[in-house]
């Protein structure tokens, strides 16, 4: 088709929809962020000052009690932790599924991604309940198997809170990556296996030779999903810990969030159209990996 | 080979297992809302002694559960309708005429797969708009939430819908909006269920957008619902679980109905073919 006729076929006011409530509802409230956050926007005086780089100063400088590298540490932990910990165990459940039993299999992908599609708050709630030191099912279950010196006191440790959100996490998380991957595992041909067994390989041998290597595209982008959630990390900690105890479970959403409550809306603003710039730029590689994928 | 029969045994058993971590938080709640108020208090696995099914007809009285249910199903079902059918359109003159203009246009549509809300502007347009506190406007976000992963998974689709169809159709005289909904849309069901799928339970399971944005308790969606009854009756596991059981049912029943198209629409993208 000529392109003139292609553009009469296919108008572009067919687009416009789409267009219309993507950019009043994502790209205006982001495009506004760049110019709070150079303000003193708060809930307290309807004047709007421009206050230069104040609000940056703050985050990066980070006075008494207000220690804003430290939600960035915790996002920064929770993200490369949940990372390994769902790639890896996704990654043995995805062989173990697809591989190691015949019967069932299918059954048993069904129940291990049930939790993915169960709302966070509900998940978030479950696990405030189970992870209660004192009457929690977790702890009860350990002193019952005489592990009382495993019995911590999740949520509430300061110590023990972020790894306790990280497993929350990771337990609601390996079921959607784990499908991911068996798509992959299931996309690899019997015959490599087949020929390394005639070969004599081991199991660990055809594992670190044919299936890691083939799998690197799957992992990549499994990664990257991990990573754009992990940055973005929010409603779980919101219920699980609301940042709590103390700060000790902050991360940077949870952070704008509680700026946002206080009404100091020009450093709630600062910080998201901080962490938009970061993932903005991690969004357009993920993108053309994704793109990349697609068309292939 | 008892060597090979016991790898077996081993395999099926840690299968087993992890499928019971999985379970276990569901079993939880489902017990738990049968229970007694006492019975529930530490939300232990036993079974309950007398099964307490008026605890249902509680939490649906006190916890205005007809009118939340259906707010849920109005946010879901029309952001659902909205948000695919523009996503469908979008997705479909950019894939078929892909100019340097279309191709900019179509990346700035799915970028917003990664890019974060900014909660707080965002309520500015919301003021702006007039929309705030109102079931329309909460409809139109949830719509606009979910267009850039609809736009991404039915671009690719359309792909592998030959073009010869939009030629015979256009030689045979159709202008642009027959030649969409009569030839191409019905053709796209498979990607339209299972992007509307995906975004019907998303839209489901999400609370925060209400939390924010719907100060009426009268427009509370599910979610909002299970987590004001939470503050409220903390203390009464066997209410706060009878409410997360019937806000977790629907989702339940469409995740065992929709799967494969659930999991489809998980791994498009990620894994080619």
């Amino acid at each position: 088709m000529k392109s003139s006729m292609k553009s009469r076929a296919y108008p572009l006011y067919f687009a416009g929809g789409a267009l219309a409530l993507y950019l009043l509802f994502y790209v205006l409230p982001s495009v506004m962020g760049f110019y709070y956050a150079f303000t003193d926007w708060n809930s307290y005086s309807s004047e709007v000052n421009f206050i230069g780089l104040e609000n940056f100063k703050l985050i990066f400088t980070s006075g008494a009690g207000q220690n804003y590298m430290h939600f960035v540490r915790n996002t920064v932990i929770f993200t490369v932790a949940t990372i390994l910990l769902k790639t890896a165990i996704a990654l043995g459940l995805a062989v173990l599924l697809t591989n190691g039993i015949r019967h069932l299999a299918y059954f048993h992908r069904v129940v291990m991604y049930l939790p993915a599609v169960l709302p966070m708050l509900v998940v978030s709630l479950v696990f405030k309940s189970i992870l209660n030191p004192a009457t929690g099912l977790l702890n009860t279950f350990l002193r019952s198997v005489g592990l009382d010196f495993m019995a911590q006191r999740w949520l509430v440790d300061v110590n023990w809170a972020l790894p306790s959100v990280i497993g929350v996490d990771t337990w609601r998380g390996i079921g959607y990556i784990m499908v991911i991957m068996i798509a992959g595992l299931q996309a690899i041909p019997k015959d490599y296996y087949e020929a390394a067994a005639i070969d004599g390989a081991s199991a660990f041998a055809s594992f670190r030779r044919i299936t890691l290597p083939l799998m690197m595209p799957v992992l990549t982008v499994t990664t990257v999903l991990n990573l754009l959630y992990g940055l973005k990390v929010f409603d779980i900690v919101f219920v699980l810990t609301n940042g709590g105890p103390g700060r000790a479970t902050d991360t940077v959403y949870t952070a704008i969030f509680d700026e946002f409550s206080k009404g100091r809306y020009g450093v709630a603003t600062t910080l998201s159209t901080l962490l938009f710039l970061i993932m903005i730029i991690l969004g357009y590689f993920v993108i053309r990996l994704m793109h990349q994928e697609a068309e292939e | 080979m008892p060597l090979r029969r016991m790898q077996t045994l081993i395999n099926h058993t840690l299968a087993a297992a992890v499928s019971l971590i999985m379970f276990i938080p569901i079993y939880l709640v489902i017990v738990n809302s049968l229970k007694t108020k006492a019975e529930a208090s530490s939300m232990s696995a036993g079974l309950p002694t007398l099964l307490q099914w008026e605890n249902f007809a509680t939490v649906i009285e006190r916890g205005k559960l007809v009118t939340a249910f259906g707010n849920s199903v109005l946010y879901a079902v029309g952001a659902t309708l909205i948000g695919t059918t523009v996503a469908a359109l979008a997705a479909y003159v950019l894939s078929r005429n892909r100019t340097r203009f279309n191709r900019f246009v179509y990346f700035f549509l799915i970028m917003g797969i990664a890019m974060p809300t900014n909660f707080v502007t965002l309520m500015k347009v919301m003021q702006m708009t007039h929309l705030i506190n109102t079931q329309l406007g909460i409809i139109l976000l949830y719509a606009a939430s979910s267009i850039p992963f609809s736009v991404f998974l039915i671009y690719a689709f359309i792909s592998t819908i030959p073009r010869e169809l939009d030629e015979a159709a256009i030689i045979d005289g159709c202008n642009p909006f027959r030649l969409f909904f009569s030839v191409i849309y019905p053709l796209l069901t498979p990607v339209l269920v299972t992007a509307g799928v995906l975004n019907l339970l998303g839209i489901w399971n999400e609370f925060l957008l209400p939390l924010y944005y719907l100060n009426s308790s009268a427009y509370w969606p599910m979610t909002l619902a299970v987590y004001n009854f939470f503050g409220q009756f903390q203390a009464d596991w066997s209410l706060v679980s009878a409410d997360i059981v019937l806000t977790i049912l629907p989702v339940i029943i469409i995740y065992l109905f929709a799967q494969r198209f659930i999991l489809a629409g998980m791994t498009a993208g990620s894994v080619k073919g």
